[in-house]
């Protein structure tokens, strides 16, 4: 074979053109770079309330802080109730591959009744957060706001500092507000894909790629739930 | 050629290359997660307030945790173990810059906890 006519040949490994190297449908690349990017938001939050934190000699105690289940106690059960909503969340992750699974065996059914599980799921958590957050207001927190020295006494291990306060409150509230936010918009978007896919749109396109699709969004937000969980409750 | 282009074209999104994860592994996943997330209540509830284990080596021990969780939601959850290698690189090799900033910002954090005046 001459060198000109290896020139003419057509070539076939998968960066050569003509079809897409990751066999990945676009839409679904263009869902991992958004993700990519929200991943980028959280971490410069979540790493602003590190310095935040390692920089200050005193930190209010999460075991001290979070000790209530609204409606049951008030006092007397740490992390029990972010227990709840991090099981709540993982639980809500399984029924939406669950949903992309009966996506790709086409089940209509399935796909709707996982759907409507996960949309329960999310909003079960945000309840939960709405009622962290309304106890965390009537002790006294808030953006800007911090409890009274006498309730702060309790919160704090060692020596109580107001400033280390004033930080807690306004980076729980911002990066777990902007997790819920995340929380709520996706409970919207599977509501609407729950809607389209009743309707039987996907059955006529012939693939739930969309499933797929909002399921990346999904898991990514019980991603990011992993590590506020990690960061504000447990370290 | 015609048999590879058929191998590409758009019908194997929809139903294909999604061999690996079925019911039975999506439930040994959520398995997994939930008993790391057991283990980190047990090291918060019992084992750091029972002097077991100081808070700093607990610290450790939640992110390791933590990062495990996070690479069984991408991997199997996202279904990233699933695609082509391309996709995972140009996905992951980007935190680089997290990493970075992750020290920048301790190392500034830990100049301020030297620095700042007490309040």
């Amino acid at each position: 074979m001459s060198s000109l006519s290896q020139l003419d040949q057509v070539k076939t490994t998968p960066w050569s053109g003509g079809r897409s190297p990751w066999s990945v449908e676009y839409g679904k690349i263009m869902m991992w770079f958004f993700l990519v990017s929200d991943a980028f938001t959280f971490s410069s939050l979540l790493i602003y309330y590190g310095a935040q934190r390692f920089s200050k000699f005193t930190w209010p105690d999460p075991d001290l802080v979070f000790q209530s289940i609204p409606g049951i106690t008030d006092s007397g059960a740490p992390l029990v109730f972010v227990g709840i909503m991090t099981f709540i969340l993982i639980m809500s992750s399984v029924t939406m591959v669950l949903a992309v699974e009966a996506g790709h065996r086409r089940s209509k059914k399935e796909v709707v009744w996982w759907m409507i599980a996960t949309i329960i799921g999310g909003l079960m958590f945000l309840g939960c957060q709405a009622a962290e957050w309304t106890h965390l207001f009537h002790e006294g927190f808030g953006w800007g706001k911090i409890p009274t020295m006498e309730t702060l006494h309790h919160l704090f291990t060692g020596e109580v500092s107001t400033v280390s306060a004033l930080q807690f409150s306004n980076l729980f509230f911002t990066i777990t507000g902007f997790h819920g936010f995340h929380v709520f918009s996706g409970v919207i978007i599977n509501i609407i894909i729950l809607c389209m896919t009743i309707n039987g749109t996907f059955e006529k396109r012939g693939h739930y790629l969309m499933v797929e699709k909002v399921g990346l969004y999904w898991h990514f937000v019980d991603l990011v739930w992993v590590f506020v969980f990690t960061f504000f409750y447990l370290v | 050629m015609s048999e590879i282009h058929t191998d590409h074209s758009h019908d194997e999104h929809a139903h294909g290359e999604h061999a690996g994860l079925d019911k039975k592994k999506i439930w040994q996943v959520f398995g997994i997660l939930l008993a790391i997330t057991v283990i980190e209540f047990i090291i918060a509830l019992v084992l750091i307030p029972g002097g077991h284990m100081p808070q700093h080596i607990g610290n450790f021990v939640y992110i390791a945790l933590t990062l495990l969780k996070a690479f069984y939601i991408v991997a199997y959850f996202m279904h990233l173990k699933y695609e082509k290698v391309g996709l995972q690189v140009s996905l992951t090799v980007v935190f680089v810059f997290i990493f970075y900033f992750i020290v920048l910002m301790l190392i500034e954090g830990g100049y301020l906890h030297l620095h700042m005046p007490l309040v």
